[in-house]
């Protein structure tokens, strides 16, 4: 494995007095492909939020290809290569498609206010770039977000596209380590399926180092290079998918005891 | 449903977009086609022509028009693009107001170059602008609403007690009095020293201010306010300054209130701590929200409508027009079934006649007085009762009679509500001609609400506004 693009040491939080993650130690190398999965309230979303600069951890390191970026706001993490999906769908619905994805390139463009007003060259070169950029993303999405789409609404875009809309989004920013929050939540068969083809391309074709949240198990088979498994906010079994599935403390977090005795 | 693939759904598409129905389709067709350069040009050269076809009062409402226009758009960017709740806003014009009535009159005294004048004031209301937005890294919602109603309340109080520093003698706003004798702008020995060069010079500015915004809007900074105020988590995952762009929106905004208030300011020649109420900032929102938050053609229709309709009801015939045409819509909308319009219109006929007749055979005629001197007072003359000497109290009794015939409509269904509309309406227009037409200034207000909403019932998006999605 080369060297870690992503690397959590000791890292701890707490909401009151309830412990969300507990001294977790975890990395992800670059051009590796990482699941997180867990019950629910196993604290995989709060993970994510950390490295997103959401929260604050009580104690421990994050370090983002060796630096830490503990205390960093979200629109440095953004900036430094870290993009993410959210969970729960946060699209902007009330802008165009395109406009959705070229509103990720803030941070990686320089024109200021008064260029834009007076459109200077400059001011439309770059506008032309971030257009071209944003076409390019979408385009990764084969037909799915073509054309005509490109100037409706994303409201008006169905759930699955919408999901495929915040993957573009997320693109856009040139990110080292794309963090996805369940992407195949909600989608059927068809698009789940497409959807564990999609990831895979995003590390060979994009070259990105990817941490996921997922639930569907055949989804995190069909992706993960390793998979890491939480319960209650401890690291309980780390490895190849196969491994972690056997564990019985990973059938015993979803099963119960009764059910990882029986095996 | 036969299938159809891919290549012929994206073919189509162009036949699944809005289509345009009913008689003004052709004619917003041929709209939808003209640029939009095209269309301001249009607009400025239409409003070029105002000031000729009216009389200088008519000017001066055309000023206030505009700088509303300008306000709204400043307010547009805050509220309507960045999402934030600026309640403060007025205090911003009433700063830059003030600032430049204090450099260019006899107050302290000091006589700016308007050259430098206009900049410095413009950077600093900018500046406050700024300073404002601290609270929205904060507060967003409700409670930055609160937090910026307090600052236009303070704006208000300081200038109004605060006229001194102390130990100071000079008098720096004047106090309750105002400030009197601003300088006009000057420009190149240039004096916009009447409402048509005033009226020029705002509308100019407005131009630019509309070439200026469109522009911004379409532009990486436009679309950051946006993702702002579509999902600011989201937005600053998405590599965007989210306070930076917060401030940035508010000193925008601020620097234009601060513009439009020197203009204001030079064409009152003065300024009072009144102009800058609470009242005007809920006229300005109410331009923008008529309008169509977010939309600059909106925001700028939004200003014409509030700021004329007060005018247009000032003249109590065009009052007047509007009440009945109030009255006879609400008729249809209640009723929905010819023969029930037919019979109410027929009932409200009989039962005036009838009223009338009874009234006159137990009190004489001279209980009548002088009826009302517009086109729909001579017309209904001989209908209806315009009283005389009791004309105040007898109106004051049939307006609370019609509010409880307004709830026996209300409750009633099928010819029961016929029936009830049939006083109902008499008495609405006997109120209507013997006590709300001859008093104009509370008319207006009445009518001018009642206006606001029934275009906001029937468009909540504004008058050209798009409707926005929450959650879906």
């Amino acid at each position: 494995m080369s060297a870690a693009i992503l690397e959590l040491r000791g890292l701890t939080k707490t909401f009151g007095g309830l412990t969300v993650i507990r001294d977790l130690d975890m990395t992800v190398g670059t051009g590796e492909i990482v699941s997180v999965i867990g019950p629910n309230g196993a604290g995989k979303t709060t993970l994510f939020n950390m490295i997103s600069g959401i929260y604050q951890p009580d104690s421990g390191d994050i370090l983002f290809d060796g630096s830490n970026i503990i205390g960093s706001t979200s629109d440095q993490i953004a900036n430094l290569g870290v993009a993410r999906t959210f969970q729960t769908l946060r699209v902007f619905l009330n802008m165009t498609v395109r406009e959705n994805v070229m509103a990720a390139t803030y941070g990686a463009t320089k024109t200021r206010m008064w260029q834009s007003v007076l459109r200077t060259p400059a001011a439309r070169r770059e506008e032309a770039e971030v257009r071209e950029l944003a076409e390019e993303k979408l385009a990764f999405f084969g037909d799915r977000l073509m054309g005509y789409r490109w100037d409706q609404p994303a409201y008006s875009l169905s759930y699955a596209n919408r999901r495929r809309l915040e993957i573009a989004r997320a693109m856009a920013t040139n990110p080292r380590l794309l963090m996805l929050d369940e992407p195949a939540a909600g989608m059927n068969p068809v698009e789940t399926h497409e959807i564990t083809e999609l990831i895979g391309r995003l590390r060979e074709e994009a070259g990105y180092s990817i941490l996921v949240i997922e639930h569907d198990m055949h989804v995190v088979e069909g992706i993960s290079d390793r998979v890491v498994a939480l319960d209650h906010g401890v690291k309980i079994a780390e490895g190849s998918f196969e491994s972690v599935a056997e564990d019985p403390a990973v059938i015993e977090a979803y099963l119960g005891y009764g059910a990882a005795r029986s095996k | 449903m036969s299938q159809i693939g891919v290549d012929r759904w994206v073919e189509e598409s162009e036949s699944r977009q809005q289509q345009y129905s009913g008689w003004t389709a052709p004619a917003r067709r041929a709209f939808d086609k003209v640029r939009p350069g095209w269309r301001l040009a249009l607009f400025l050269g239409l409003a070029a022509l105002y000031p000729l076809l009216v009389s200088p009062s008519g000017v001066r409402i055309g000023i206030t028009v505009l700088i509303l226009a300008m306000l709204a758009l400043g307010l547009n960017i805050v509220v309507g693009w960045a999402g934030l709740l600026d309640l403060g806003y007025v205090a911003f014009y009433g700063f830059g107001a003030y600032f430049y009535a204090i450099v260019s009159s006899d107050q302290l005294p000091a006589h700016w170059p308007t050259w430098v004048a206009i900049p410095v004031v413009v950077a600093a209301t900018a500046l406050l602008g700024a300073l404002l937005s601290l609270p929205s890294r904060r507060l967003v919602g409700d409670y930055l609403a609160i937090m910026t109603l307090f600052f236009a309340q303070v704006f208000v109080e300081v200038v109004r007690n605060f006229s001194r520093l102390p130990g100071e003698p000079t008098d720096i706003t004047g106090g309750p009095n105002g400030i009197t004798g601003v300088d006009p702008w000057t420009v190149f020995g240039f004096s916009f020293n009447t409402f048509n060069r005033n009226f020029y010079l705002l509308l100019g500015l407005l131009g630019l201010l509309i070439v200026g915004l469109y522009r911004l809007n379409d532009s990486r900074t436009g679309r950051a306010w946006r993702a702002l105020r579509e999902d600011t988590l989201a937005a600053e995952h998405m590599t965007t300054p989210v306070n930076r762009l917060k401030m940035l929106a508010f000193a925008v905004g601020a620097a234009i209130a601060g513009l439009s208030g020197t203009i204001f300011a030079a064409v009152q020649v003065g300024v009072f701590p009144n102009n800058f109420m609470l009242v005007f900032l809920i006229t300005v929102y109410a331009a923008l929200i008529l309008g169509g938050l977010g939309s600059i053609p909106g925001v700028v229709v939004g200003a014409i409508a509030v700021a004329f309709t007060p005018e247009i009801l000032r003249n109590p015939g065009a009052a007047g027009w509007l009440f009945y045409i109030g009255l006879l819509t609400l008729l249809l909308v209640t009723l929905r079934k010819r023969p029930m319009v037919a019979a109410v219109v027929a009932g409200v006929v009989a039962f005036g006649y009838l009223l009338r007749a009874a009234s006159l055979a137990i009190w004489g005629d001279t209980i009548l007085g002088v009826p009302n001197d517009t086109f729909t007072g001579g017309f209904l003359d001989g209908w209806l009762l315009i009283l005389g000497e009791h004309q105040d109290m007898a109106s004051n009794y049939a307006f609370v009679l019609a509010i409880v015939g307004v709830l026996g409509v209300i409750l009633t269904r099928g010819w029961w509500r016929v029936v009830a509309l049939i006083p109902t309406i008499y008495l609405a227009v006997f109120v209507w001609e013997n006590k709300l037409a001859l008093q104009p200034s509370i008319t207006r207000q009445l009518l001018f609400g009642g206006v606001l909403m029934v275009m906001m019932a029937v468009r909540p998006q504004g008058l050209l506004g798009t409707r926005r999605v929450e959650i879906t």
